[in-house]
């Protein structure tokens, strides 16, 4: 990103830059920098907060009083502390016939739809998978849990992103079931550590990884640090 | 899984370097028109996904609010934005500026890449410039870069 600003710079047009890894924004140095100490994916720092999103905005406008190159640090930080889980309900067992992780990926679809219908696809499936066919690419994962190579699984496309539109499915479902703002990573702890597709998703990758296929094939199914 | 730790993952990528540090002074921010450049991967439904290794850039439409995430990376949090497009893309907050008269207005366009690109090459000659172009063209004067 620090990129785009010592470009942008060099153009004409002056620049604050919000970061939140702080050796990146430090060491890249773009003209007008601001470290913000707020987890990954969350550079306003709260959702829903426009006070708290604005306090960001006036100290990075800020900075355009500068007279040569700048680096701050806003004054407040957000800690994740590795434990919050997004507070919902998982749907009851349905059919028993089913693969757990299809019935539950099948019982979130009216809070998947609901959540769509407030919010818009934001994060949703619909890259390689729409919601009409998560059930099906969650049976590939299914298969190469089980042991199938997964070019022999149906897998319908690169595994990382089929399996983005399986977080986005149920993330953006987590998001019409919860009655708060989830903290950061919250969403993501509960599709990995609770959901049973997560834990679908998690087998696999370890499938994959034990039969030796190339590590960025599988790596990226998860957050780095599973 | 936590944000720490995710953080560590990349403590020790290699980062771009500059030689210099370009610095464009800009007018009185109340009289200002300014964009949001993210590089969040995020795009209109209607146009096309980002590629892993896309060094293009999507244009954003101040004037529409269905952006959609785009990006290939699995480490960061995604359900602030679902919540919530301002947690990395502000145009709301903008615009309640722009009608406080603390900046001049909002542009008409912003733009998107698609951040993580281990080769930053073709955005610094070929993307980046184009991006600063058609900013300029539309009288951008000021740009508040976000990542996720």
């Amino acid at each position: 990103m620090s990129t785009l600003a010592h470009v942008f710079e060099a153009a004409g047009i002056a620049t604050v830059a919000l970061g939140s890894q702080r050796r990146q924004i430090e060491e890249t140095a773009p003209p007008r920098g601001m470290w913000v100490d707020f987890p990954l994916g969350r550079p306003l720092g709260k959702p829903a907060d426009p006070e708290f999103q604005h306090r960001v905005l006036r100290a990075a406008f800020d900075m355009l009083d500068a007279t040569e190159p700048v680096f701050e640090t806003f004054g407040e930080s957000i800690d994740d502390d590795g434990t919050e889980v997004v507070a919902c309900s998982l749907p009851p067992r349905h059919d028993p016939d089913l693969h757990p992780a299809i019935d539950e990926a099948r019982g979130l679809r009216p809070a998947y739809d609901r959540s769509l219908e407030q919010h818009g696809n934001r994060i949703g499936a619909g890259r390689v998978v729409d919601a009409d066919h998560v059930t099906e690419a969650i049976e590939s994962f299914i298969r190469v849990a089980d042991g199938t190579p997964w070019k022999e699984a149906g897998v319908p496309g690169i595994p990382a992103r089929v399996v983005q539109d399986i977080r986005g499915y149920y993330e953006t479902a987590a998001v019409g079931l919860s009655d708060h703002v989830p903290g950061a990573w919250a969403g993501a702890r509960w599709f990995y550590r609770e959901t049973e597709a997560g834990k679908v998703i998690l087998a696999a990758r370890q499938a994959m990884a034990d039969s030796g296929v190339k590590n960025p094939v599988w790596f990226y199914m998860a957050p780095g640090d599973m | 899984m936590a944000d720490k730790d995710v953080k560590a993952l990349s403590a020790d990528i290699e980062i771009p370097s500059f030689s210099s540090t370009a610095f464009t002074t800009p007018p009185p921010l109340a009289d200002a028109t300014v964009a949001i450049v993210t590089t969040a991967s995020l795009h209109h439904p209607d146009d096309d996904d980002f590629s892993p290794t896309d060094t293009g850039f999507r244009v954003l439409q101040a004037d529409r609010r269905d952006y959609m995430m785009g990006h290939w990376s699995p480490n960061f949090d995604t359900t602030g934005f679902a919540l919530d497009i301002n947690t990395v893309f502000p145009i709301d907050r903008l615009d309640e500026l722009a009608e406080q008269g603390v900046i001049g207005a909002v542009a008409t366009e912003h733009l998107s890449y698609a951040g993580n690109q281990f080769d930053v090459s073709a955005i610094r000659m070929d993307s980046g410039p184009a991006g600063a172009q058609r900013l300029k063209d539309h009288g951008v004067d000021v740009v508040l870069l976000t990542p996720v």
